[in-house]
């Protein structure tokens, strides 16, 4: 057993876990923060993505163990004081989502890679960079869209308006 | 995922220990490979040695055109290096078009190269750059360090801790994906300085990571693309499977030799 301690969308949190725990289990059945889901298991669908010392990783492709005395985001923590983050209102504003099992990684990828690039976010960058997020819905027009809007609004510029 | 017992190393030294004890453990970097293998069920280390956290396996540093790259560099951190890319633009390249960003942000050089993945992208870099692999027990020349389809030069509890190399006058990456788990089905390196052109070809070989001779005599007296236009690949040579066929591949090859050329 492995005991572990972390910090969860600003909260100090631990645990005593077995060592192959992956962390989405530990976040999602230790803490019950259940908005990351497991998607394929095979680390390529994305929907496990949550940001590990700033940067968006695959849960499901990392030990608790490993992210042991990490700062940990999940989709969770992102919003502030009852009000959507701005990535959140954008997908709601642009339909960025139909079933919505994708949408947590979604939402942590895109707010990683705004961080990123900012308002020199374009089209082709967007696609680009959801390389490792499957959406079996949208046909993802909407979550372009949804995270251009959002880079634009974050970072000051005029909001594109919906098309 | 069988039951595992994890360890996080300090050092390089604790790291080798810690291996030395264990029964039949593995090295985890960036764990982009391993873990998901381990979910499989495909290898079952009874102990896991994190390297993630030692400091002295980090940093890119680059001196006129030396180059050294700590094995526990992300593809992320490599990707976005000015320094870098100033003085190698083919590998930064390359970096920020292994996987996709999420396994950038974990994944290491020096795992990548550890593993030697018929299908990585990194070792068909370092044998073009004629690199020379830095372990915890010994310098080994690139051309020597690649033995196989998964195999190294590597002892059990010999620890990649840096690669090195002189930028080229010019070089570039091609790649063909797959379209589906982004390794390459074919990917050429080709890199240009004072000793002459080298072409490594990652992806299609049957053992692994090769340099196609033939292309790098064709560009060595004519550096363009229409230099390879009377060269053939053998495809008795190349990998044939699900994703495409031997004579398939050796088509890639050339096609993604001409691409890296054009583009350095």
């Amino acid at each position: 057993m492995a005991k572990i301690e972390m910090t969860v969308n600003g909260r100090s949190v631990s645990g005593d876990v077995e060592d192959r725990t992956l962390l989405v289990h530990f976040l999602r059945e230790n803490l019950n923060l259940t908005g990351t889901h497991v998607g394929c298991d095979t680390s390529q669908c994305g929907a496990c993505v949550v940001h590990v010392d700033g940067k968006a990783v695959k849960s499901c492709t990392m030990l608790a163990a490993q992210a042991s005395g990490s700062t940990v985001m999940t989709i969770e923590g992102l919003s502030a004081g009852g009000e959507l983050h701005p990535v959140q209102a954008a997908f709601k504003e642009h339909h960025g989502l139909q079933c919505g099992f994708c949408t947590p990684g979604m939402i942590m990828a895109a707010t990683d890679m705004i961080n990123r690039y900012g308002g020199k976010l374009d089209e082709a960058t967007v696609r680009a960079e959801l390389d490792g997020n499957i959406c079996r819905c949208t046909g993802y027009h909407n979550i372009v869209k949804a995270i251009l809007a959002a880079a634009a609004e974050m970072s000051g510029s005029a909001k594109v308006a919906a098309e | 995922m069988y039951e595992t017992n994890y360890h996080r190393a300090g050092s390089v030294d604790e790291a080798a220990k810690l291996m030395d004890s264990a029964e039949s453990g593995k090295f985890v970097a960036g764990g982009q490979t391993l873990i998901p293998t381990m979910k499989q069920r495909l290898a079952a280390p009874d102990s896991l040695i994190d390297l993630r956290h030692i400091a002295d396996l980090k940093g890119i540093s680059v001196n006129g055109k030396d180059v050294r790259i700590g094995a526990g560099t992300t593809h992320y951190e490599v990707a976005s290096s000015a320094d870098l890319a100033a003085v190698c633009p083919g590998i930064t390249s390359l970096a920020g078009h292994i996987g996709d960003p999420h396994v950038r942000h974990m994944g290491t050089i020096g795992g990548s190269i550890a593993n030697n993945d018929p299908a990585a992208d990194y070792p068909s870099a370092m044998l073009a750059l004629g690199a020379t692999i830095h372990t915890s027990k010994r310098d080994i020349a690139a051309a020597d360090f690649f033995t196989g389809m998964f195999e190294t030069a590597l002892e059990d509890d010999e620890i990649v801790t840096a690669v090195s190399f002189t930028a080229p006058d010019a070089c570039a990456y091609s790649k063909f994906p797959n379209p589906a788990s982004r390794y390459a089905m074919a990917g050429v390196f080709v890199a240009k300085g004072g000793d002459g052109v080298r072409v490594a070809v990652t992806g299609a070989g049957m053992d692994g990571v090769f340099r196609w001779e033939a292309a790098e005599q064709a560009l060595g007296s004519n550096f363009s693309a229409g230099a390879l236009d009377g060269l053939s690949v053998d495809a008795g040579d190349m990998l044939s499977d699900i994703h495409g066929t031997a004579e398939y591949r050796a088509n890639l090859v050339k096609v993604m030799a001409k691409r890296a050329v054009a583009a350095a």
